[in-house]
């Protein structure tokens, strides 16, 4: 049999709201994607013009690449993503263990004014934390872009939240097989906490690719600049030429919508679940 | 192995949810733990299994004082009500992972986990995900997964309590043919009368955290020591007459009938409880008491009647050659089997 869609008033008037929505999320890369291919000529043509001539005209990312170290700024990022996301992960582990499994005194008082702390917003940390860098004299590296973000709150909560649903017979089962707590975690817990935790680790990932205000704060040198940071150089420095800044930000989203399109399930599982925005 | 409870008490707070167990559990033997819902059963046998601490009391295995030890040093199996099945692992993974624990050569425990799969024979279904399968089959591997490293002690927590009716049988069934082919010494909880009375060897019937009566499931009906033990134990329900003893007689309460009994303890103006198994009156010219059918009927194979005493009804058993009809006054005699007396305070046999 084939399946037949119907379409209501009411569902047309539906999908033709959501076409919209995302032709308006939608456009803004498509045109930056667009000017990026343009030559000169194409770019200052009136009207504009919805497609470029060709499709693979790299010229401005050659210029763009030439003008900045867009590589450089591209391994920094790529460092400083994943140990975050790798150091993150282990120390919200962890945590969410020790706040979901094992027993201790003031255990869920702790947690509370943990997550009491939340509220306190990221800028303010920013000015303290930069403080301690400084007095630390660890200022223009790429461990500081790192250091400030090897634990989270938000993420444990999460995880820890998750850990509870998991039945204790679980847990005293596998004692009774002879687990310790650690083998328990890392070879029962973890496993099924597998999606929780790729969703938690994709929008780590994610916001640590796109971390920008204590970046542009700590790092000097161009050699530990990332690449929403380079970009943002760029920029300032490099000209105005819209062409190749539109190129630079194309490099620079590439690889999060790259991310982005092979894990979305993980993704919107987790924000329709945790109502956690990316 | 042995296992030996003595004043064995575990309280939460306030909560006295066991009090002062002392009792052996023979070698080689199925246990029930009897006891309706939250007289605690679970907790005695988590004790047991050493996931909970004891309050007081010390538990011996055969002659090694386990009280202090932990879960995993006791070598006990244990299957929950849930099962507990790790569900991203497969059927396979499950059984063998008390061995990878210990180490066991992944050819080795291999083995070992198709052996126990054979013996509750859920061969078929060892890649399968816990998930994939029914509940009784889940049980299965729940049980193999208790056994395949050969405790000393097998506990089980309401196994049968997520099956329906027919499987819960057949269940039951496999759990005794397991439990003699392995010879391991077994205890397993319910809340299920029949299921306790159908398998197990011994039964320890609790309430609220008090010891019962521990016995052979047959002396356990035969010779209920409380009047809780001959409530519980039973289908149809005994059937209770409160009262007291007058001229020599068991009165009831109201005065509105009297029966002959055998008084064994009871003396003269007693408070009492009568108790009366349906399958424990007969008719006989030489009556113990008189009463009115009420209704007569039929459940299945046999056939029931409600009498009318005094003010009070009985529920019976009638044996084949009763032609009485409904409206009648028959004369009934008690049987020697099925007929008890008890305190009406404190619920003690007489
Ligand atoms: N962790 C706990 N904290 C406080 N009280 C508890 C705890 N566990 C059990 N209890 C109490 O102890 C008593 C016995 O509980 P238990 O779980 O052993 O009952 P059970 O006989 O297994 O009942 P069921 O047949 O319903 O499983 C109950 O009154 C229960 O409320
Ligand atoms: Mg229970």
């Amino acid at each position: 049999m084939k399946k037949r869609f119907h379409f209501s008033p009411k569902k047309l008037l539906v999908y033709l709201c959501l076409i919209i929505g995302a032709i308006i999320m939608v456009f803004p890369f498509y045109w930056m994607l667009v000017s990026a291919l343009k030559t000169t000529a194409e770019f200052n043509s009136y009207p504009p013009t919805w497609v470029p001539e060709n499709w693979f005209n790299m010229e401005n990312f050659k210029t763009a690449f030439s003008k900045a170290p867009f590589v450089t700024y591209f391994m920094n990022s790529v460092i400083v993503t994943i140990s975050c996301v790798i150091v993150t992960g282990f120390t919200t582990i962890l945590a969410a263990f020790a706040f979901s499994r094992l027993k201790f005194k003031g255990r869920d008082v702790i947690f509370s004014l943990l997550l009491s702390l939340m509220m306190v917003p990221f800028e303010m940390l920013v000015i303290t934390n930069y403080e301690t860098v400084t007095r630390l004299q660890m200022g223009d590296s790429l461990i500081v872009l790192i250091i400030p973000f090897i634990s989270s709150i938000f993420y444990t909560y999460i995880l820890r939240n998750f850990f509870l649903s998991i039945p204790d017979s679980l847990y005293y089962s596998a004692r009774i097989d002879g687990a310790s707590n650690w083998k328990y975690l890392w070879r029962i817990m973890v496993p099924i906490a597998k999606p929780s935790l790729v969703t938690i680790m994709l929008l780590n990932a994610i916001s640590c690719w796109n971390s920008f205000l204590w970046t542009l704060l700590v790092i000097n040198s161009d050699d530990f600049r990332t690449l929403p940071i380079g970009l943002y150089a760029f920029m300032t420095e490099g000209g105005s030429d819209f062409k190749l800044q539109m190129a630079a930000s194309t490099f620079t989203v590439l690889p999060m919508i790259i991310l982005f399109l092979f894990t979305r399930k993980y993704i919107v599982n987790g924000v329709a679940r945790g109502g956690i925005k990316g | 192995m042995k296992i030996k409870l003595e004043g064995v008490t575990k309280r939460f707070d306030d909560v006295v949810a066991v009090n002062d167990f002392s009792l052996e559990f023979e070698e080689g033997t199925l246990t029930a733990l009897l006891g309706p819902s939250g007289c605690g059963k679970s907790t005695m046998l988590n004790m047991l299994s050493g996931i909970l601490p004891v309050t007081e009391g010390k538990i011996y295995f055969d002659n090694d004082d386990v009280t202090d030890m932990p879960p995993q040093k006791r070598g006990v199996g244990l299957v929950f009500q849930n099962y507990a099945l790790y569900p991203h692992m497969s059927v396979l993974d499950n059984i063998c992972f008390p061995l990878e624990i210990q180490k066991v050569p992944k050819a080795e425990r291999i083995e070992k986990a198709k052996e126990m799969a054979r013996l509750v024979k859920i061969e078929q279904y060892l890649d399968r995900k816990p998930k994939e399968l029914s509940g009784g089959q889940q049980q299965r591997v729940a049980i193999a997964r208790a056994l395949i490293k050969n405790p000393r002690l097998l506990l089980l927590d309401e196994p049968l309590s997520n099956l329906d009716a027919r499987l819960r049988l057949e269940m039951r069934e496999e759990i005794r043919r397991i439990q003699q082919e392995t010879k391991v010494t077994t205890i397993f909880v319910t809340h299920d009368q029949e299921e306790a009375m159908s398998i197990s060897d011994k039964i320890v019937l609790m309430k609220d955290g008090y010891l019962m009566q521990v016995d052979r499931p047959q002396a356990l009906y035969d010779e209920p020591q409380k009047l809780f033990v001959a409530n519980f134990l039973g289908n149809p329900p005994i059937n209770n007459l409160e009262g007291k003893i007058k001229d020599g007689k068991f009165v009831l309460a109201d005065d509105s009938a009297s029966v002959k009994v055998d008084l064994k303890s009871a003396v003269e103006g007693e408070e009492v409880v009568l108790g009366i198994r349906a399958e424990s009156v007969g008719v006989d010219d030489d009556a113990d008491f008189e009463a009115i059918i009420k209704e007569r009927f039929t459940m299945g194979k046999e056939e029931l009647a409600i009498l009318k005493l005094g003010n009070s009804e009985l529920r019976i058993y009638l044996s084949s050659d009763f032609t009485h009809k409904p409206g009648e006054k028959v004369g009934f005699k008690l049987k020697n089997k099925g007929v008890f007396l008890f305190d009406k305070k404190s619920g003690e046999r007489k």
